[in-house]
Protein backbone atom coordinates (compact mmCIF):
# COMPACT_ATOMS: atom_id res chain seq x y z
CA UNK A 1 0.00 0.00 0.00
CA UNK A 2 1.46 3.41 -1.13
CA UNK A 3 1.10 6.15 0.32
CA UNK A 4 -1.04 7.96 -1.59
CA UNK A 5 -3.46 4.56 -1.60
CA UNK A 6 -3.14 5.52 2.32
CA UNK A 7 -4.20 8.88 2.33
CA UNK A 8 -6.77 8.24 -0.46
CA UNK A 9 -8.48 5.78 1.46
CA UNK A 10 -8.16 7.97 4.81
CA UNK A 11 -9.81 11.06 2.68
CA UNK A 12 -12.65 8.60 1.59
CA UNK A 13 -13.59 7.01 4.04
CA UNK A 14 -13.41 10.23 6.65
CA UNK A 15 -16.08 11.29 3.56
CA UNK A 16 -18.05 8.61 4.11
CA UNK A 17 -18.15 9.33 7.87
CA UNK A 18 -19.22 12.95 7.37
CA UNK A 19 -21.86 12.23 4.63
CA UNK A 20 -23.34 9.19 5.72
CA UNK A 21 -24.46 10.76 9.06
CA UNK A 22 -25.98 13.53 7.77
CA UNK A 23 -28.11 11.32 5.09
CA UNK A 24 -29.34 9.85 8.47
CA UNK A 25 -30.08 12.70 10.17
CA UNK A 26 -32.08 14.52 7.25
CA UNK A 27 -33.92 11.21 6.70
CA UNK A 28 -34.17 11.28 10.39
CA UNK A 29 -35.84 15.08 10.31
CA UNK A 30 -37.94 14.01 7.11
CA UNK A 31 -39.40 10.82 8.26
CA UNK A 32 -40.36 11.36 11.70
CA UNK A 33 -41.40 14.88 10.99
CA UNK A 34 -43.88 13.16 8.55
CA UNK A 35 -44.93 9.91 10.99
CA UNK A 36 -45.82 12.97 13.44
CA UNK A 37 -48.28 14.68 10.57
CA UNK A 38 -45.45 17.41 10.49
CA UNK A 39 -43.23 18.80 7.15
CA UNK A 40 -39.44 18.86 8.78
CA UNK A 41 -37.14 21.14 7.52
CA UNK A 42 -38.74 23.24 4.72
CA UNK A 43 -36.04 25.94 3.72
CA UNK A 44 -32.13 25.64 4.67
CA UNK A 45 -30.94 24.76 1.02
CA UNK A 46 -34.09 25.90 -0.85
CA UNK A 47 -35.28 22.26 -1.63
CA UNK A 48 -37.62 20.42 1.34
CA UNK A 49 -34.44 22.04 3.72
CA UNK A 50 -31.96 19.38 2.29
CA UNK A 51 -28.67 21.98 3.71
CA UNK A 52 -30.59 21.53 7.69
CA UNK A 53 -28.34 19.76 9.50
CA UNK A 54 -25.14 21.99 7.05
CA UNK A 55 -27.07 24.60 8.76
CA UNK A 56 -27.22 23.27 12.40
CA UNK A 57 -22.87 22.23 11.71
CA UNK A 58 -22.53 26.14 11.03
CA UNK A 59 -24.73 27.18 13.90
CA UNK A 60 -22.59 24.72 16.00
CA UNK A 61 -19.35 26.29 15.05
CA UNK A 62 -20.33 29.94 15.87
CA UNK A 63 -21.34 28.65 19.62
CA UNK A 64 -19.28 29.48 22.29
CA UNK A 65 -17.23 26.72 23.71
CA UNK A 66 -18.14 26.61 27.44
CA UNK A 67 -16.07 24.24 29.71
CA UNK A 68 -17.85 24.79 33.57
CA UNK A 69 -15.37 25.76 36.00
CA UNK A 70 -15.95 22.78 38.73
CA UNK A 71 -15.63 19.99 35.20
CA UNK A 72 -12.27 18.32 34.93
CA UNK A 73 -11.15 20.59 31.99
CA UNK A 74 -9.00 18.33 29.83
CA UNK A 75 -11.23 14.77 30.09
CA UNK A 76 -14.21 17.38 29.34
CA UNK A 77 -12.25 18.40 26.41
CA UNK A 78 -11.46 15.00 25.23
CA UNK A 79 -14.78 12.96 25.87
CA UNK A 80 -16.17 14.41 22.41
CA UNK A 81 -13.38 12.94 20.41
CA UNK A 82 -13.56 9.73 22.62
CA UNK A 83 -17.01 9.51 21.31
CA UNK A 84 -16.53 10.30 17.70
CA UNK A 85 -12.87 9.11 16.61
CA UNK A 86 -13.79 4.72 17.35
CA UNK A 87 -16.95 5.09 14.91
CA UNK A 88 -14.50 6.40 12.04
CA UNK A 89 -12.28 3.34 12.62
CA UNK A 90 -15.13 1.13 12.53
CA UNK A 91 -16.29 2.45 9.98
CA UNK A 92 -12.82 1.69 7.73
CA UNK A 93 -12.96 -1.52 8.40
CA UNK A 94 -16.96 -2.06 7.41
CA UNK A 95 -17.40 -3.97 3.49
CA UNK A 96 -19.29 -2.10 1.45
CA UNK A 97 -18.43 -4.42 -1.79
CA UNK A 98 -15.86 -7.61 -2.36
CA UNK A 99 -12.54 -5.98 -1.63
CA UNK A 100 -14.06 -2.88 -0.93
CA UNK A 101 -13.63 -1.40 2.61
CA UNK A 102 -11.45 1.26 3.87
CA UNK A 103 -9.25 -1.16 5.68
CA UNK A 104 -9.53 -4.69 5.69
CA UNK A 105 -7.78 -6.47 8.49
CA UNK A 106 -7.86 -10.39 9.41
CA UNK A 107 -10.44 -9.69 12.49
CA UNK A 108 -12.60 -6.80 11.81
CA UNK A 109 -15.44 -8.05 13.30
CA UNK A 110 -13.55 -8.26 16.70
CA UNK A 111 -12.32 -4.67 15.99
CA UNK A 112 -15.55 -3.17 15.05
CA UNK A 113 -17.09 -4.60 18.23
CA UNK A 114 -14.14 -2.84 20.14
CA UNK A 115 -14.05 0.52 18.66
CA UNK A 116 -18.34 0.76 19.65
CA UNK A 117 -17.13 -0.39 22.89
CA UNK A 118 -14.88 2.20 23.19
CA UNK A 119 -17.28 4.99 21.96
CA UNK A 120 -19.42 4.04 24.26
CA UNK A 121 -16.87 5.12 26.87
CA UNK A 122 -16.90 8.91 25.48
CA UNK A 123 -20.70 9.46 27.10
CA UNK A 124 -19.17 8.12 30.77
CA UNK A 125 -16.40 9.97 30.36
CA UNK A 126 -18.28 13.21 29.47
CA UNK A 127 -20.80 12.58 32.48
CA UNK A 128 -17.99 12.02 34.78
CA UNK A 129 -15.72 15.46 33.80
CA UNK A 130 -18.90 17.09 33.85
CA UNK A 131 -19.31 17.66 37.25
CA UNK A 132 -23.16 17.93 37.16
CA UNK A 133 -25.57 15.72 38.86
CA UNK A 134 -27.35 15.45 35.83
CA UNK A 135 -24.17 14.56 33.80
CA UNK A 136 -23.47 12.39 36.45
CA UNK A 137 -26.54 10.39 36.48
CA UNK A 138 -26.85 9.72 33.18
CA UNK A 139 -23.32 8.86 33.28
CA UNK A 140 -24.27 6.07 35.47
CA UNK A 141 -27.11 4.80 33.86
CA UNK A 142 -25.12 4.92 30.66
CA UNK A 143 -22.92 2.80 32.11
CA UNK A 144 -25.02 0.28 33.24
CA UNK A 145 -26.85 0.02 29.84
CA UNK A 146 -23.50 -0.73 28.20
CA UNK A 147 -22.30 -3.62 30.43
CA UNK A 148 -25.86 -5.07 30.13
CA UNK A 149 -26.07 -4.63 26.44
CA UNK A 150 -22.48 -5.59 25.25
CA UNK A 151 -22.91 -8.94 26.09
CA UNK A 152 -25.46 -9.50 23.84
CA UNK A 153 -24.09 -7.63 21.04
CA UNK A 154 -20.84 -10.25 21.39
CA UNK A 155 -22.94 -13.44 21.67
CA UNK A 156 -24.97 -12.03 18.26
CA UNK A 157 -21.53 -11.28 16.25
CA UNK A 158 -19.71 -14.48 17.65
CA UNK A 159 -22.92 -16.92 16.55
CA UNK A 160 -22.35 -15.24 12.89
CA UNK A 161 -18.40 -15.08 12.74
CA UNK A 162 -19.15 -19.01 13.59
CA UNK A 163 -21.56 -19.31 10.83
CA UNK A 164 -19.12 -18.01 8.49
CA UNK A 165 -16.57 -19.21 9.97
CA UNK A 166 -14.49 -16.05 10.39
CA UNK A 167 -13.22 -13.35 12.32
CA UNK A 168 -13.29 -10.94 8.81
CA UNK A 169 -16.35 -9.16 7.79
CA UNK A 170 -15.56 -9.11 3.81
CA UNK A 171 -15.42 -12.73 4.35
CA UNK A 172 -18.19 -13.61 6.63
CA UNK A 173 -20.44 -11.65 4.19
CA UNK A 174 -18.92 -13.71 0.78
CA UNK A 175 -20.06 -16.67 2.59
CA UNK A 176 -23.56 -15.30 3.53
CA UNK A 177 -26.05 -17.51 2.47
CA UNK A 178 -29.80 -16.88 1.91
CA UNK A 179 -31.27 -19.24 4.60
CA UNK A 180 -29.01 -17.16 7.00
CA UNK A 181 -32.22 -14.93 6.83
CA UNK A 182 -33.92 -17.33 9.02
CA UNK A 183 -31.33 -19.71 10.62
CA UNK A 184 -29.48 -16.33 12.35
CA UNK A 185 -32.63 -14.22 13.04
CA UNK A 186 -33.01 -14.44 16.62
CA UNK A 187 -29.11 -13.14 16.77
CA UNK A 188 -30.19 -10.53 14.07
CA UNK A 189 -32.92 -9.18 16.63
CA UNK A 190 -30.77 -9.28 19.94
CA UNK A 191 -27.81 -7.01 17.86
CA UNK A 192 -30.48 -5.03 16.63
CA UNK A 193 -32.00 -4.27 19.83
CA UNK A 194 -28.85 -4.09 21.58
CA UNK A 195 -26.96 -2.06 19.42
CA UNK A 196 -29.80 0.60 19.39
CA UNK A 197 -29.47 0.13 23.06
CA UNK A 198 -25.76 0.81 23.24
CA UNK A 199 -26.27 3.92 20.73
CA UNK A 200 -28.35 5.18 23.82
CA UNK A 201 -31.07 5.86 20.94
CA UNK A 202 -34.43 5.95 21.81
CA UNK A 203 -36.46 3.63 22.98
CA UNK A 204 -33.15 3.22 25.00
CA UNK A 205 -32.53 6.62 25.59
CA UNK A 206 -32.64 6.39 29.56
CA UNK A 207 -28.95 8.22 30.02
CA UNK A 208 -29.88 11.45 28.37
CA UNK A 209 -33.69 11.51 29.13
CA UNK A 210 -34.47 14.68 28.46
CA UNK A 211 -37.79 14.99 31.02
CA UNK A 212 -35.26 13.74 33.84
CA UNK A 213 -32.12 14.32 32.88
CA UNK A 214 -32.07 17.80 31.32
CA UNK A 215 -29.40 15.90 28.32
CA UNK A 216 -28.04 13.58 30.22
CA UNK A 217 -23.71 13.20 30.21
CA UNK A 218 -24.06 16.29 27.51
CA UNK A 219 -25.74 18.48 29.71
CA UNK A 220 -22.66 20.98 29.87
CA UNK A 221 -21.45 20.83 26.40
CA UNK A 222 -21.86 23.40 23.56
CA UNK A 223 -21.22 24.18 20.28
CA UNK A 224 -18.93 22.22 18.48
CA UNK A 225 -17.95 19.82 20.76
CA UNK A 226 -22.08 18.84 21.63
CA UNK A 227 -22.35 18.78 18.04
CA UNK A 228 -19.39 15.82 18.03
CA UNK A 229 -21.88 14.05 20.57
CA UNK A 230 -24.43 14.24 17.94
CA UNK A 231 -22.31 13.34 14.89
CA UNK A 232 -21.04 10.42 16.92
CA UNK A 233 -24.78 9.11 17.49
CA UNK A 234 -25.68 9.34 13.80
CA UNK A 235 -22.34 7.85 13.14
CA UNK A 236 -23.28 4.79 15.37
CA UNK A 237 -26.28 4.40 13.37
CA UNK A 238 -24.49 4.50 10.01
CA UNK A 239 -22.16 1.72 11.41
CA UNK A 240 -24.45 -0.35 13.17
CA UNK A 241 -26.84 -0.34 10.11
CA UNK A 242 -23.70 -1.31 7.63
CA UNK A 243 -22.65 -4.11 10.07
CA UNK A 244 -25.96 -5.82 10.27
CA UNK A 245 -26.32 -5.15 6.42
CA UNK A 246 -23.01 -6.79 5.47
CA UNK A 247 -23.68 -9.62 8.58
CA UNK A 248 -27.25 -10.59 8.63
CA UNK A 249 -28.62 -9.40 5.30
CA UNK A 250 -25.99 -10.77 3.19
CA UNK A 251 -24.17 -6.90 2.24
CA UNK A 252 -23.53 -7.05 -1.73
CA UNK A 253 -25.35 -10.44 -2.47
CA UNK A 254 -28.34 -9.55 -4.77
CA UNK A 255 -29.00 -8.94 -8.52
CA UNK A 256 -25.93 -7.79 -10.66
CA UNK A 257 -23.84 -8.01 -7.31
CA UNK A 258 -20.93 -8.01 -9.85
CA UNK A 259 -21.49 -4.72 -10.62
CA UNK A 260 -23.72 -3.01 -7.85
CA UNK A 261 -22.99 -4.72 -4.86
CA UNK A 262 -21.71 -1.35 -2.98
CA UNK A 263 -25.32 -0.32 -4.21
CA UNK A 264 -26.88 -3.28 -2.18
CA UNK A 265 -24.97 -2.62 0.68
CA UNK A 266 -25.92 0.65 0.80
CA UNK A 267 -29.55 0.03 0.40
CA UNK A 268 -29.49 -2.55 2.81
CA UNK A 269 -28.03 -0.27 5.26
CA UNK A 270 -30.20 2.61 4.37
CA UNK A 271 -33.07 0.46 5.10
CA UNK A 272 -31.61 -0.50 8.66
CA UNK A 273 -31.57 3.04 9.61
CA UNK A 274 -35.22 3.73 8.72
CA UNK A 275 -35.86 0.64 11.18
CA UNK A 276 -33.87 2.79 13.72
CA UNK A 277 -35.71 5.52 13.08
CA UNK A 278 -38.97 3.90 12.76
CA UNK A 279 -38.21 2.76 16.56
CA UNK A 280 -37.16 6.05 17.70
CA UNK A 281 -40.76 7.54 16.67
CA UNK A 282 -42.91 4.83 17.41
CA UNK A 283 -41.88 3.63 20.50
CA UNK A 284 -41.84 5.14 24.18
CA UNK A 285 -38.72 5.01 26.33
CA UNK A 286 -38.10 2.17 28.53
CA UNK A 287 -37.50 2.34 32.02
CA UNK A 288 -33.75 1.71 33.53
CA UNK A 289 -35.47 -1.40 35.44
CA UNK A 290 -37.28 -2.20 32.01
CA UNK A 291 -33.69 -2.12 30.23
CA UNK A 292 -32.39 -4.28 32.54
CA UNK A 293 -34.80 -7.61 32.26
CA UNK A 294 -34.80 -6.54 28.79
CA UNK A 295 -30.95 -7.10 28.56
CA UNK A 296 -30.79 -10.19 30.84
CA UNK A 297 -34.01 -11.98 31.05
CA UNK A 298 -34.34 -11.64 26.96
CA UNK A 299 -31.33 -10.46 24.99
CA UNK A 300 -28.74 -12.93 26.38
CA UNK A 301 -31.07 -16.08 26.57
CA UNK A 302 -31.54 -15.85 23.21
CA UNK A 303 -28.40 -15.43 22.13
CA UNK A 304 -27.04 -18.14 23.90
CA UNK A 305 -29.64 -19.94 21.92
CA UNK A 306 -28.88 -18.47 18.85
CA UNK A 307 -24.93 -19.06 19.64
CA UNK A 308 -26.11 -22.73 20.41
CA UNK A 309 -28.04 -23.01 17.18
CA UNK A 310 -25.40 -21.66 15.21
CA UNK A 311 -23.20 -24.24 16.36
CA UNK A 312 -25.39 -26.76 15.47
CA UNK A 313 -25.86 -25.87 12.29
CA UNK A 314 -22.11 -25.96 11.80
CA UNK A 315 -21.41 -28.92 13.15
CA UNK A 316 -24.33 -30.37 11.19
CA UNK A 317 -22.78 -28.38 7.82
CA UNK A 318 -26.06 -25.89 7.04
CA UNK B 1 -55.94 -6.30 15.74
CA UNK B 2 -57.41 -8.57 18.40
CA UNK B 3 -54.80 -8.90 20.79
CA UNK B 4 -54.72 -10.67 24.02
CA UNK B 5 -55.16 -8.41 27.10
CA UNK B 6 -53.67 -8.66 30.01
CA UNK B 7 -54.98 -8.77 33.86
CA UNK B 8 -55.51 -4.83 33.50
CA UNK B 9 -56.69 -4.89 30.55
CA UNK B 10 -54.14 -3.33 28.22
CA UNK B 11 -52.72 -5.01 25.00
CA UNK B 12 -49.37 -7.18 25.67
CA UNK B 13 -45.95 -5.60 24.85
CA UNK B 14 -45.60 -7.25 21.44
CA UNK B 15 -49.20 -6.06 20.00
CA UNK B 16 -48.39 -2.40 21.59
CA UNK B 17 -45.22 -2.31 19.96
CA UNK B 18 -46.65 -3.38 16.32
CA UNK B 19 -49.38 -0.61 17.15
CA UNK B 20 -47.32 2.30 17.46
CA UNK B 21 -45.38 1.24 14.18
CA UNK B 22 -48.60 0.83 12.42
CA UNK B 23 -49.69 3.77 13.45
CA UNK B 24 -46.85 5.58 12.59
CA UNK B 25 -46.58 4.23 8.83
CA UNK B 26 -49.86 5.13 8.39
CA UNK B 27 -49.08 9.01 9.07
CA UNK B 28 -46.46 8.77 6.72
CA UNK B 29 -48.75 7.98 4.22
CA UNK B 30 -51.46 10.47 4.78
CA UNK B 31 -50.32 14.20 3.91
CA UNK B 32 -49.32 16.15 6.35
CA UNK B 33 -51.55 19.05 7.59
CA UNK B 34 -48.97 21.56 8.13
CA UNK B 35 -50.06 24.92 6.22
CA UNK B 36 -47.01 26.78 5.41
CA UNK B 37 -48.20 29.98 6.97
CA UNK B 38 -46.08 33.18 5.50
CA UNK B 39 -46.72 31.24 2.00
CA UNK B 40 -50.05 29.79 2.58
CA UNK B 41 -52.96 32.52 3.50
CA UNK B 42 -54.18 30.68 7.25
CA UNK B 43 -57.84 29.86 7.08
CA UNK B 44 -59.17 32.24 9.68
CA UNK B 45 -62.42 31.15 11.18
CA UNK B 46 -65.69 33.59 10.78
CA UNK B 47 -65.76 36.35 13.28
CA UNK B 48 -62.10 36.17 13.82
CA UNK B 49 -60.64 39.03 16.70
CA UNK B 50 -57.72 39.90 14.95
CA UNK B 51 -57.50 43.38 15.68
CA UNK B 52 -60.26 46.33 16.32
CA UNK B 53 -60.65 48.94 13.62
CA UNK B 54 -62.43 52.65 13.86
CA UNK B 55 -64.89 53.99 11.83
CA UNK B 56 -64.29 57.49 12.57
CA UNK B 57 -67.07 59.27 11.45
CA UNK B 58 -69.40 57.00 13.40
CA UNK B 59 -67.35 57.88 16.52
CA UNK B 60 -69.29 60.59 18.80
CA UNK B 61 -66.11 60.90 21.42
CA UNK B 62 -68.61 59.34 24.16
CA UNK B 63 -65.67 57.65 25.51
CA UNK B 64 -68.14 54.13 26.07
CA UNK B 65 -65.31 52.50 25.10
CA UNK B 66 -62.60 53.81 26.68
CA UNK B 67 -64.76 53.83 30.38
CA UNK B 68 -65.69 50.31 29.51
CA UNK B 69 -62.22 48.55 28.60
CA UNK B 70 -61.10 46.42 31.21
CA UNK B 71 -57.60 47.37 31.32
CA UNK B 72 -57.85 51.14 29.90
CA UNK B 73 -56.00 50.68 26.75
CA UNK B 74 -58.40 53.09 24.63
CA UNK B 75 -57.31 57.16 24.72
CA UNK B 76 -59.61 59.50 23.49
CA UNK B 77 -59.48 63.38 23.27
CA UNK B 78 -61.73 65.87 21.63
CA UNK B 79 -62.75 68.67 21.64
CA UNK B 80 -66.37 70.79 21.32
CA UNK B 81 -67.31 72.93 18.34
CA UNK B 82 -69.70 75.09 17.91
CA UNK B 83 -71.64 75.07 14.85
CA UNK B 84 -73.57 78.76 14.45
CA UNK B 85 -77.35 78.73 13.66
CA UNK B 86 -78.28 78.23 10.00
CA UNK B 87 -81.57 80.29 10.89
CA UNK B 88 -81.97 84.20 11.89
CA UNK B 89 -82.49 83.42 15.95
CA UNK B 90 -81.96 79.98 15.82
CA UNK B 91 -79.43 78.23 18.45
CA UNK B 92 -76.04 77.78 18.03
CA UNK B 93 -75.13 74.09 18.10
CA UNK B 94 -72.39 72.47 19.52
CA UNK B 95 -70.60 69.16 18.32
CA UNK B 96 -67.90 66.73 19.58
CA UNK B 97 -65.10 66.76 17.42
CA UNK B 98 -62.80 63.50 17.79
CA UNK B 99 -59.02 64.98 17.78
CA UNK B 100 -57.48 61.33 18.58
CA UNK B 101 -58.07 57.91 18.91
CA UNK B 102 -56.12 55.15 20.05
CA UNK B 103 -55.73 52.07 20.78
CA UNK B 104 -52.47 50.49 22.38
CA UNK B 105 -52.54 46.71 21.48
CA UNK B 106 -49.69 45.93 23.89
CA UNK B 107 -52.37 46.29 26.41
CA UNK B 108 -55.66 44.98 24.52
CA UNK B 109 -56.62 41.99 25.70
CA UNK B 110 -59.08 41.51 22.90
CA UNK B 111 -62.34 41.19 24.98
CA UNK B 112 -64.12 43.09 22.49
CA UNK B 113 -66.23 44.69 24.91
CA UNK B 114 -65.60 48.19 23.17
CA UNK B 115 -66.97 46.55 20.09
CA UNK B 116 -69.98 45.71 22.03
CA UNK B 117 -70.77 48.46 24.13
CA UNK B 118 -70.06 51.23 20.79
CA UNK B 119 -73.71 52.33 20.39
CA UNK B 120 -72.92 54.40 17.50
CA UNK B 121 -71.40 51.37 15.16
CA UNK B 122 -67.72 52.70 15.44
CA UNK B 123 -65.93 50.25 16.53
CA UNK B 124 -65.17 46.65 14.63
CA UNK B 125 -63.62 43.44 14.70
CA UNK B 126 -61.49 42.85 12.12
CA UNK B 127 -59.54 39.66 11.00
CA UNK B 128 -56.10 41.42 10.00
CA UNK B 129 -53.49 39.99 12.55
CA UNK B 130 -50.59 40.81 10.79
CA UNK B 131 -49.44 43.59 12.74
CA UNK B 132 -46.19 42.69 14.65
CA UNK B 133 -43.37 45.35 15.94
CA UNK B 134 -40.30 45.19 17.09
CA UNK B 135 -41.00 47.53 19.76
CA UNK B 136 -43.30 47.42 22.90
CA UNK B 137 -44.67 50.62 22.12
CA UNK B 138 -44.71 50.60 18.52
CA UNK B 139 -48.43 48.72 19.21
CA UNK B 140 -50.11 51.94 20.28
CA UNK B 141 -51.78 52.44 16.62
CA UNK B 142 -53.94 56.23 16.04
CA UNK B 143 -57.15 56.69 14.55
CA UNK B 144 -55.39 57.02 10.91
CA UNK B 145 -53.94 53.44 11.83
CA UNK B 146 -57.08 51.79 13.02
CA UNK B 147 -59.07 53.63 10.17
CA UNK B 148 -57.44 51.99 7.92
CA UNK B 149 -58.02 48.62 9.13
CA UNK B 150 -61.89 49.22 8.04
CA UNK B 151 -61.30 48.01 4.76
CA UNK B 152 -60.31 44.28 6.15
CA UNK B 153 -63.62 43.88 8.21
CA UNK B 154 -65.95 41.32 6.52
CA UNK B 155 -68.98 42.13 5.78
CA UNK B 156 -71.90 41.46 8.85
CA UNK B 157 -73.64 38.00 8.70
CA UNK B 158 -76.78 37.49 6.97
CA UNK B 159 -79.64 37.42 9.32
CA UNK B 160 -81.54 34.71 10.08
CA UNK B 161 -84.54 33.99 8.03
CA UNK B 162 -86.26 32.04 10.40
CA UNK B 163 -85.95 34.80 12.87
CA UNK B 164 -88.61 37.17 14.34
CA UNK B 165 -88.78 40.41 12.85
CA UNK B 166 -86.86 43.20 14.88
CA UNK B 167 -89.37 44.78 17.46
CA UNK B 168 -89.29 48.40 14.93
CA UNK B 169 -90.29 46.36 12.09
CA UNK B 170 -93.08 44.92 14.10
CA UNK B 171 -94.10 47.94 15.58
CA UNK B 172 -94.59 49.14 12.28
CA UNK B 173 -96.64 46.69 11.11
CA UNK B 174 -98.87 46.49 13.83
CA UNK B 175 -102.58 46.96 12.75
CA UNK B 176 -103.98 50.05 13.95
CA UNK B 177 -106.12 50.09 16.73
CA UNK B 178 -109.72 50.04 16.05
CA UNK B 179 -111.58 53.24 17.11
Amino acid sequence: MTLVEVALRAVSVLAAFLVLPLLVGQTEHKLMAHMQGRLGPMYAGGFHGWAQLVADGAKFVQKEDIVPAAADKRLFRLAPAIALIPYLVALAVVPIAPGVAGLDVPASAILVLVATGVGALGTLIAGWASANKYALIGALRAAAQLISYELPIVLAVASVCLAGGSLSLPTITERWQPHWLLWQLPGAIVFLVAAVAELQRPPFDTPVADAELVMGPWTEYTGLRFAFFLLAEYAGIVVLSLLFAALWLGGWHGPFSEHLGWVWTLLKGFAVAILVIWMRVAWPRVRADQLQRLAWLWLVPLALLQLALTGVGVVMGW
Amino acid sequence: MSAPKDKRGRDGILPGLLKGMATTAKSVMRPTHTAEYPHAEPTLPPRSRGVIALLEENCTSCMLCARECPDWCIYIDSHKETIPATTEGGRDRQRNVLDRFAIDFSLCMYCGICVEVCPFDALFWSPQFEYAEYDLRDLLHEKDRLGEWMATVPPPPALNESAADPAEVTAANRPERGR
